[in-house]
């Protein structure tokens, strides 16, 4: 797994699109001729790489949201896979 | 983490051959070898009625097709109701008739991505291969969605006259800059059936250019993404046409007819669905045409005792049909088909000619005469000499 900096800030890549599907009951990301359906946490990470929001901060406010504890490497993993996939940019 | 959208209920694709008008003739076009006539395409309010009845079915990724979609003038007014009603809205072009104005309409239109297709790298083989003078403006074009920020997409179709120049292709990708290259064996279906000696490369041609391929994908990660899609002829499996009948993907022809995959309009046994006659919701969940090859009761040995038909859903239907008139059987590609000599044979004699025949160009000229000779698209193919 990559380390990221807890510190760093991300949002969508170029071309990219987040949004709530009625039909899939779902949130998806779209991108040119293409579109990967989320599950819940994944979702609830991504929605919140909104490009101004540091990695400690979208931890902590799930950790709060949900009131649970350690979250930080889920979130950085899937934010490294998304990373890979080309749908997170670091701003 | 994540599954691939793919659940059946739905279609997730709309892809809008809004014309059969085109500026370029080429010889592996996929549209209908008759294509069909201005006159009977569909109007804007047509067109904007299926865009919310597809959206409302749940479709999510728009495709303007055609033909060429610059051709018609109403483009910014489907792109701008696409786009309003949450579509990611893409438009696949040929790059011929766009110049900046237009970009820049397309883009208050709300237009998501640019697909432009290239021949090859090289003006001389560009041109020749679309019949046209056309890669200057491609060159423009291609320039012309980064400048205004659009993510682009390379679309170059592969066959035997430009597998070669894969390395000068990519080196092409990249010096434009593009996001993403679409690196497409030709299907060979329609125009390219008939022109299958033509265009159909031999397995040596594949396998370098597809190690060149890995080798830039390996290389230019960061940069650019390259997809190879492997030609079914040449695999043995054959592909997962459409992702299953009826499933993701939903195309409307220029005249409103409603295809589950771009070639069905070949098929027999069964009157395919117009928008002109039916809703969308009808269309999609009700009507025999997508119902005809939905799930696997349709299915034949080997394919309803194989392990794989999850996978690949039987193949391709129309594939099938073409090149052993049964529409239910195996498709042909598939190595376990009993049928599967068909595609060898293909592929051995062109790798055996020694003058390769002229190309049946797309354009009217031609789509009248086969019009005229009522040449249905077996016929086609079965007059070439498959030995």
């Amino acid at each position: 797994m990559t380390t990221l900096d807890v510190d760093s800030i991300y949002g969508l890549a170029p071309g990219h699109r987040l949004q709530f599907e009625e039909a899939q009951q779902a949130w998806v990301v779209l991108y040119p001729e293409g579109m990967v359906k989320l599950n819940e946490s994944a979702s609830d990470i991504l929605r919140r790489c909104d490009g101004k929001a540091t990695l400690s901060t979208i931890v902590t406010d799930l950790e709060q949201t949900y009131d649970q504890v350690e979250l930080r490497d889920d979130v950085i993993g899937l934010v490294s896979a998304a990373l890979d996939q080309g749908w997170l940019k670091k701003r | 983490m994540t599954e691939k959208a793919d659940t059946p209920l739905y279609p997730l694709w709309l892809l809008a051959e809004v014309t059969y008008s085109c500026p370029l003739q080429c010889p592996y076009c996929s549209n209908p070898l008759m294509l069909g006539e201005r006159s009977k395409e569909l109007q804007t309010e047509d067109w904007l009625r299926v865009l919310a009845e597809a959206r409302k079915l749940g479709a999510a990724q728009l495709g303007l097709s055609g033909g060429e979609p610059l051709m018609r003038k109403d483009l910014e007014i489907l792109v701008a109701e696409g786009r309003r009603l949450g579509y990611y809205t893409n438009l696949l072009t040929s790059g011929i008739g766009m110049d900046e104005s237009r970009i820049i309409a397309l883009k208050e239109a709300g237009l998501d991505h640019i697909q432009v297709s290239f021949q090859a790298d090289d003006s001389g083989l560009n041109d020749l291969l679309a019949g046209s003078d056309s890669f200057a403006q491609k060159q423009r074009v291609a320039r012309l969605v980064k400048s205004h920020d659009y993510p682009m997409v390379l679309n170059i179709v592969m066959h035997r006259h430009n597998l070669d120049r894969m390395r000068e292709i990519l080196d092409m990708a990249l010096e434009l800059d593009a996001d993403y290259v679409e690196l497409a064996n030709a299907q060979y279906y329609g125009w390219a059936l008939v022109n299958r000696d033509y265009l159909l490369p031999t397995r040596e041609q594949l396998q370098q250019a597809e190690a060149i391929a890995h080798e830039y994908q390996d290389r230019y990660k960061d940069r650019m993404k390259i997809y190879f899609v492997v030609p079914d002829y040449f695999e043995g499996r054959p592909k997962p046409c459409m992702n299953g009948w009826g499933r993701v993907f939903l195309s409307i022809a220029p005249d409103g007819t409603a295809l589950p995959c771009h070639a069905a309009a070949d098929l027999p046994g069964f009157e395919l669905p117009n928008v002109r006659d039916h809703d969308l919701d009808w269309i999609w969940k009700d009507s025999p045409g997508f119902n005809r090859f939905r799930g696997e009761s349709w299915m034949q040995e080997p394919c309803s005792g194989c392990d794989k038909r999850q996978e690949c859903f039987g193949g391709c239907r129309c594939q099938a049909y073409l090149l052993t008139g049964d529409a239910e059987a195996t498709d042909p590609a598939c190595s376990m088909s009993p049928r599967h000599r068909v595609i060898l044979d293909a592929v051995q004699h062109s790798a055996q000619l020694k003058v390769l025949p002229d190309p049946v160009m797309r354009n009217k000229r031609n789509a009248v005469r086969f019009r005229e000779e009522k040449r249905d698209p077996q016929q086609s193919c079965a007059d070439k000499p498959v030995v």
